[in-house]
């Protein structure tokens, strides 16, 4: 349920286009065929009473508190369940039907608590609402009979409550978590008067298979299934319409409130990529927003040796501007740079690039896309000439053949996964091509991929180039489209290339551990079953040939013609939420907005006369270029914006030592995250509950961030970079964020026409958004390729140089869980670590065996780079010979072992392939103990902080 | 060697007909008789069971009912040869009870060895199919249409409109679904007949899919019927070894495979929505209609779900033709009923009679009033949702329209017998009571209206204000009736109210009627 009380239609709408004319209440009515009769009604504005009904599910027709009469039809039909006819007459209200509703809602009552006005529904109630619309008077069959009102109240969720007294058994929690989540978590246990909802098999809902959507607490018309946070602090009373800050997925919100406290997130009906759907993070797990683990005051230190202390706004700002400016000085401009943030706004991510290369004067900027999807942007530039995905998620639904590649939607994207996982009930096939037996393999209900190609870590690239050469040899690819649509030159090397013997499924299968018949499969399905779309993640980036395995995607898509309409396409789902608008915003050191190398001329006149300044024409350093310039002592001075480098980053060692050599670094965050434990000045951040501005999720959707609350820190991120950039010498004078997009519009094709005027009318806007697509783009590339041609590119596979041996015999890659988020720095600071405490050693049986470890049992985990302890899950998700950890906790080391290989052409680093030793330990790495005692110091050197007014 | 009958149906099973079978042989083997045991299905006149017939030269002699130690007797008075006995019964065919009926469904049931099929073929079968495999799929249909026959599992919908629908609905799959889950209280014609002639079924199925293009069959049965799944398997492997199952069927083409698969145990799986969502492997939950199985039925496909009688009938139709079945019945029912007599009854059994006898000729001239000799007060005609009927209503014509006209169904043609010691309080309370167990649990009348119906029954007896709670009944029953998204809850009103209007005084009551 939501506070904020919008139209329920009762029936999903009909996507019919033919029309149907009918009469309800005398009222000529013309809505959709395939339409309910209820959802007709609703639509002309007339409320049928209804329990089991809304919008989001299908009809079910077990209340039957919505029968109508129909003229010349038998009976009083349920409104939900009858589709509308040309011509049928419909009466919705007479005595009859009065007194059948009364009827069922004095059955009802008979077996409900009669504690409304305690209740924590109470006003927020559709059974409350419905008996009144009724007009229920009396209760005949008093209250002695049989009833459930002594059910106990499970309490298990950390976010919600179940409380089966209060249940009215209308299914919709059950039709929920089956139709929009597809976990089948829920049923209904026994028949008859006995029925009831069940988590699993009668478990309490933390021991189910339960995957805490909230899907059936948003689905619940009763206080049954209701948030805790309203048990304990009322209805909200009023709610704005944001963006979630969690994954890529980026679902609309309406963040409900109670003056300037966030009473619950729910999902937005009309969010354009969720749907009203939502997971367990964005619904729930806000709560580190207002975390006591915040820092509002500005603070600063000489030495990161010294306590902090805190000091005003414009003492903080002009410190590190000082700072800064002396580096320069005695260093030379380009001894200081600055990090993006993909967790920031759009705004702010601007802002931030201008600074440095505005008020810097170089071109020292980079963002977390480096180290996750800067394949994706290099590989899909060169192949379709469009850094970004093709798709709306919405295109799933036209989907026939779905290859998933290195990719967890399930985890990693869970609403988006949800939407897969529909669309693959409907019977669209599937093929994995993961290391590990993801969910989607076989461990999601009525799901089950019917090829999984179980890849070595690291045989990416010779995996889709087998997959290439069968579709090439036996005659499968789209040659029409290929040869009217792509460079014919370089589809004809291609072909040639793919086609040679190396390169059949044959001939690398003991290289990737994949059968030859499964890939041939795979080939043939991708190739000949229909819309074919591909969606793929960090497990295709994160390798020393990301790139490449991007390029052979955009190969594999082009050759088949599975590009520029529904269904199709090639889709990274990018990591955080703002990860494409970082990356759109200029964040990279060689780009300017819209991904214009900063040596093109004519580009950089434009930004020269528009902002005032000479700009340089050199690309600037990389991430892994920073650190190594600080080392080498050339680079002294960092300005990251929410973004922790210090634990998300390869090679941590490393990356301490290149953060220890920094003369000034200021990190701007809401916590004192690992990275600020290095800082000489931090500066508070905002959360995404604290600003204005906008995220573009990975189907390119730009869509609106909204200020709910006032910033804890006084405030928002984008006005202490014009702080910092005004103490810094170059003036900026933005009042409201929507100047900065309407400057971002003036200078950037793709979004010439986005607006916040257009966003709010919208909801939402796909970019490239112009003259030529005023109301943005959802299918990309569909006339021709942004780059005119299509050009297929060669994907020579070499292998990576870390490599197993006898001294680190096994392969770790890493990724993440549902319930975690990346560093772990919201979502630790939530309930969520009921789910997942620690970061686990995942390795499987056979190799646990070998090894004599124990599920649980401390585990020594050594690479080439370094050493960290991690405790055993044995699980034959994994293959024998790979070990899988991922990165949520700082103290769980895994970036101490991952190495510093990286992508060939954007340095992406190879986080999903490190050779490794594990072996049975019984203390933490000699890593772990420093960093416990260096973060335990830099904690008491929080603690021990000197006030602002001392 | 000479043939003797000893029934397998689970009726004479229950009275001892297995271990008189084995009397049987072991004492006619150690007499140095020569006697071939055939297990037939039951000829339906239960009072008579366990029943044994002789195959003699003046044709079949029966003797009955028989117990293990008759045997020897019988054996000793000349039973291999026909001779007389105190329980010699004469030609089965020729007593009363049997030779008044008009056997067109049940025809061969207790003359065959159900699960031979030289047998079957011996006595008319598959003749039905040999036809429709000369006919276009339109003009079977028509066959079914003109004979005029109605839905036999209760809601007597005519059954070529079904099979139409079902023709003109295109799909790439089709399926037939027989409700062999016949779970009404009092009835059993489904499964003697199972068990007595199963390879008339497999033919009507057979038959039903050619007509509507569908090539697998599944027939969903009671999981209380261990004996009818044994015969159903045995008979669906000998269809298929002799090619009236499985791919070409006869050489013509046709395909149609056909499984048994055992039901979940819930009387609410007998309703066809909920059956297929059973068959499918889910809860058996009642699904809403539009959309009709015959449109979106098994696994979403156009689906035939027809009773076990109804398709046991089509053989018959399409041997002899539509017209001929349509002769046979009155007004809009056409055809005989399998009527199943059973509770207090003096003379309990099958009785296959066409449309348009009284219940009264049933009950007394062929039932032969009660077992008890007490006079009937009330039947319950058509299961456990069908109305009780009083005495004056007993001179009814067995025809769905003359019993809807006063508030009553035939239903799957069950008959329930009480003499004048039954208090139809208690039965209206049972009616509540069946409908709380065996409630689905989707709909909110039925879930909760049964349960409160129970109380409100016992409140009016216990005399706890009486005519409030009478009204509330009432108005439950509405609910209830109108409500209700199946016949489960919509239904449960008839009993109840049946009894509450002939029978007030049982409640307490003054005359209910106006």
């Amino acid at each position: 349920m939501s506070a904020n009380n919008e139209i329920d239609y009762g029936t999903p709408a009909s996507s019919s286009a033919n029309q149907v004319t009918l009469e309800i209440d005398g009222h000529k009515v013309t809505v959709n065929a395939g339409s309910s009769v209820m959802r007709a009604a609703a639509e002309a504005g007339i409320s049928i009473p209804k329990l089991c009904a809304t919008d989001s599910l299908d009809p079910f027709g077990s209340c039957r508190m919505c029968l109508v009469q129909i003229e010349g039809a038998r009976g009083y039909p349920a409104s939900c369940t009858t589709p509308v006819a040309e011509g049928m007459k419909v009466c919705t209200q007479n005595d009859k039907l009065a007194s059948i509703r009364r009827g069922i809602a004095e059955l009802y009552i008979s077996d409900h608590p009669l504690d409304c006005l305690t209740c924590a529904a109470n006003g927020d109630c559709e059974l409350q609402d419905t008996v009144g619309q009724v007009g229920l008077r009396e209760v005949r069959y008093g209250f002695e009979g049989e009833n459930h009102l002594d059910s106990e109240k499970d309490t298990s969720n950390p976010y919600f409550s179940f409380d089966p007294a209060k249940c009215i058994v209308c299914s919709r929690c059950v039709r929920a978590c089956e139709e929009v989540q597809g976990t089948f978590a829920l049923t209904i246990d026994g028949r008859g008067f006995d029925s009831k909802v069940s988590p699993g098999q009668n478990q309490p809902f933390m021991e189910s298979e339960c995957v805490s959507c909230g899907a059936c607490v948003q689905a619940c018309p009763t206080a049954t299934l209701m948030e805790k946070a309203v048990i304990d602090n009322g209805v909200p009373e009023h709610s704005t319409i944001t963006t979630c800050a969690y994954c890529g997925v980026g679902c609309s919100f309406k963040a409900e409130m109670k003056g300037e406290q966030l009473v619950r997130m729910v999902p937005d009906k009309n969010g354009q990529a969720n749907h009203g759907h939502s997971c367990v993070k964005g619904r729930f797990a806000f709560g580190y927003a207002t975390h006591k683990d915040r820092i509002t005051t500005p603070m600063v230190r000489e030495k990161i040796s010294d306590p902090w202390r805190e000091v005003s706004w414009e003492e903080a700002i002009g410190f590190a501007a000082n700072k800064l400016k002396g580096i320069q000085a005695k260093y030379g401009k380009d001894s200081i740079g600055g990090i993006t943030s993909s967790r920031c706004t759009n705004e702010e991510t601007y802002l931030v690039q201008k600074l440095i290369r505005a008020g810097f004067g170089n071109n020292n900027v980079d963002t977390c896309a480096r180290v996750c999807h800067s394949p994706t942007g290099y590989g899909l530039k060169s192949t379709f000439g469009e850094s970004s995905g093709t798709q709306t998620f919405d295109s799933v639904m036209q989907s026939d053949v779905i290859m998933v590649i290195g990719a967890n939607p399930t985890d990693g994207h869970p609403v988006f996964g949800s939407m897969m996982k529909r669309r693959l009930r409907q019977g669209a096939k599937l093929i994995v091509v993961d290391p590990r037996s993801i969910d989607l393999v076989s461990n999601s209900p009525h799901v089950k991929a019917d090829y999984h190609l179980k890849l070595r870590p690291g045989t990416n690239v010779a995996v889709v180039t087998a997959l290439a050469h069968v579709i090439v040899t036996e005659g499968l690819a789209d040659e029409k489209f290929a040869l009217e649509r792509c460079d014919v030159e370089s589809f004809g090397k291609w072909k040639t290339f793919v086609a040679l013997p190396e390169h059949s499924p044959e001939a690398v299968a003991e290289l990737t551990g994949v059968p030859a018949e499964t890939m041939r499969a795979a080939a043939r399905l991708y190739a000949t079953g229909g819309n074919g779309a591909i969606y793929y993640g960090l497990g295709v980036t994160e390798h020393s040939q990301g790139s490449t395995t991007v390029i052979g995607i955009a190969n594999l898509a082009m050759a088949t013609g599975n590009i520029g309409r529904d269904g199709v396409g090639v889709n990274p789902l990018r990591g955080q939420n703002n990860v494409q608008g970082s990356c759109d915003m200029g964040s990279f050191p060689h780009e300017f907005v819209g991904y214009r190398h900063v040596s093109d001329s004519q580009t950089r006149m434009q930004f020269e006369s528009a902002w005032g300044v000479t700009l340089s024409s050199e690309p600037g350093l990389r991430i892994p270029n920073m650190f190594g310039a600080a080392i080498d002592g050339s680079f002294k001075g960092l300005y990251v914006q929410g973004e922790d480098i210090a634990q998300s980053d390869p090679d941590i060692t490393h990356v301490h030592h290149a953060l220890r050599e920094l003369e000034c670094l200021v990190v701007q965050d809401i916590f004192l995250n690992e990275t600020a434990k290095f800082a000489h000045v931090f500066l508070p951040g905002s959360s995404f509950l604290e600003k204005n501005g906008t995220f573009t999720n990975a189907e390119r959707r730009i869509s609106p961030v909204r200020k709910v609350m006032t910033p804890l820190g006084g405030k928002e991120d984008w006005e202490v970079t014009q702080d910092l950039s005004n103490a810094l010498g170059y003036p900026m004078n933005y009042s409201h964020p929507s100047e900065i997009m309407d400057e971002i519009a003036a200078l950037t094709p793709q979004f010439a026409g986005v607006s916040y005027e257009k966003i709010d009318e919208m909801g939402s806007i796909q970019w490239p958004c112009n003259d030529e697509t005023p109301d943005g783009t959802p299918i990309m590339h569909a006339d021709h390729f942004v780059r005119g041609k299509g050009r297929f590119m060669l994907t020579e596979y070499v292998a990576t140089e870390e490599r197993t041996s006898s001294k680190y015999p096994l392969i770790l890659t890493t990724g993440r869980i549902l319930s975690q988020y990346n560093v772990g720095a919201q979502t630790r600071r939530t309930e969520n670590v009921a789910w997942h405490e620690e970061d686990r050693l995942e390795l499987h049986p056979h190799d646990a065996e070998v090894l004599g470890i124990s599920d649980g049992d401390w585990c020594g985990v050594k690479s080439r780079s370094g050493e960290t302890v991690l405790r055993a899950l044995i699980t034959d998700r994994m293959q024998p010979g790979v070990v899988y950890t991922t990165f949520h906790f700082p103290h769980s080391g895994a970036n101490v072992i991952t190495t510093d290989n990286s992508d060939w052409a954007t340095n992406c680093p190879e986080y999903k392939v490190t050779a490794v030793h594990v072996a049975k330990v019984a203390q933490p790495s000699a890593w772990q103990q420093e960093y416990q005692d260096f973060s335990d110091n830099q904690l008491s050197l929080l603690e021990n902080r000197i006030a602002v007014n001392e | 060697m000479t043939r003797v009958f000893i029934s397998r149906d689970s009726t004479a099973l229950s009275l001892g007909a297995e271990q008189v079978a084995k009397a049987v042989e072991q004492q006619a083997n150690s007499k140095g008789l020569s006697a071939e045991i055939v297990r037939n299905g039951s000829r339906g006149l239960f009072w008579l069971e366990p029943l044994i017939e002789v195959e003699t030269s003046q044709g079949r002699v029966a003797y009955g009912p028989v117990q293990v130690e008759d045997v020897a007797s019988l054996l000793d008075a000349g039973m291999l040869d026909g001779k007389q006995h105190p329980l010699f019964l004469g030609n089965i065919e020729e007593i009363a009870y049997f030779k008044n009926q008009n056997r067109l469904t049940f025809a061969r049931v207790g003359l065959t060895d159900p699960v031979n099929i030289d047998d079957y073929l011996a006595h008319d079968g598959y003749r039905g199919l040999k036809n429709a495999l000369a006919l276009q799929q339109t003009e079977i249909v028509k066959q079914v249409t003109d004979s005029g026959l109605r839905g036999r599992g209760g809601a007597a919908f005519p059954t070529g409109i079904k099979w139409n629908t079902v023709l003109n609905a295109p799909a790439d799959q089709k399926y037939i679904v027989c409700n062999a889950d016949e779970g009404d209280s009092g009835t059993f014609s489904d499964r003697m007949i199972m068990e007595g002639d199963p390879f008339v079924l497999i033919e009507g199925m057979t038959i039903a899919g050619l007509a509507v293009g569908a090539t697998q069959g599944y027939i969903y049965l009671r999981v209380e019927y261990p004996h009818a799944k044994i015969a159903l398997n045995q008979a669906i492997e000998a269809a298929y070894k002799n090619g009236y199952l499985g791919e070409n069927i006869q050489n013509s083409g046709k395909t149609f495979h056909l499984e048994v698969r055992s039901g979940a145990g819930a009387y609410i799986c007998g309703e066809e929505t909920s059956l297929l969502e059973s068959l499918e492997g889910k809860r058996g939950l009642v699904r809403f209609k539009p959309p009709l199985p015959a449109i979106v039925g098994l696994f979403g496909k156009p689906t035939i779900v027809n009773n076990v009688i109804s398709l046991a009938s089509i053989p018959v139709i399409l041997d002899k033709g539509g017209e001929y079945y349509k002769n046979y019945g009155m007004g809009r029912s056409r055809g005989t009923l399998p009527l199943q007599l059973a509770g207090n009854i003096k003379h309990p059994g099958l009785f296959e009679v066409a449309f348009g006898m009284t219940l009264r000729e049933l009950l007394y001239d062929y039932g032969g009033g009660s077992a008890s000799g007490r006079p009937i007060r009330a039947v319950q005609v058509g299961g456990p949702l069908g109305a009780y009927l009083h005495e004056g209503q007993f001179d009814t014509p067995l025809d769905y329209e003359a019993f809807a006209a006063i508030s009553a169904v035939l239903g799957h043609g069950g008959i329930v017998v009480h003499d004048d010691t039954v208090n139809m309080a208690d039965m209206a309370r049972y009616a509540m009571e069946f409908c709380v167990e065996e409630s689905c649990g989707k709909c909110t009348p039925c879930r909760i209206g049964s349960t409160r119906g129970v109380e409100v029954i016992d409140r009016i007896v216990e005399g706890v204000q009486k005519d409030k709670n009478t009204v509330l009944l009432r108005d439950l029953c509405d609910t209830m009736t109108y409500g209700s998204l199946c016949a489960m809850g919509g239904m449960t009103p008839f009993p109840v109210l049946s009894a509450l209007n002939h029978f007030p005084e049982d409640f307490g009551l003054q005359s209910a009627k106006a």
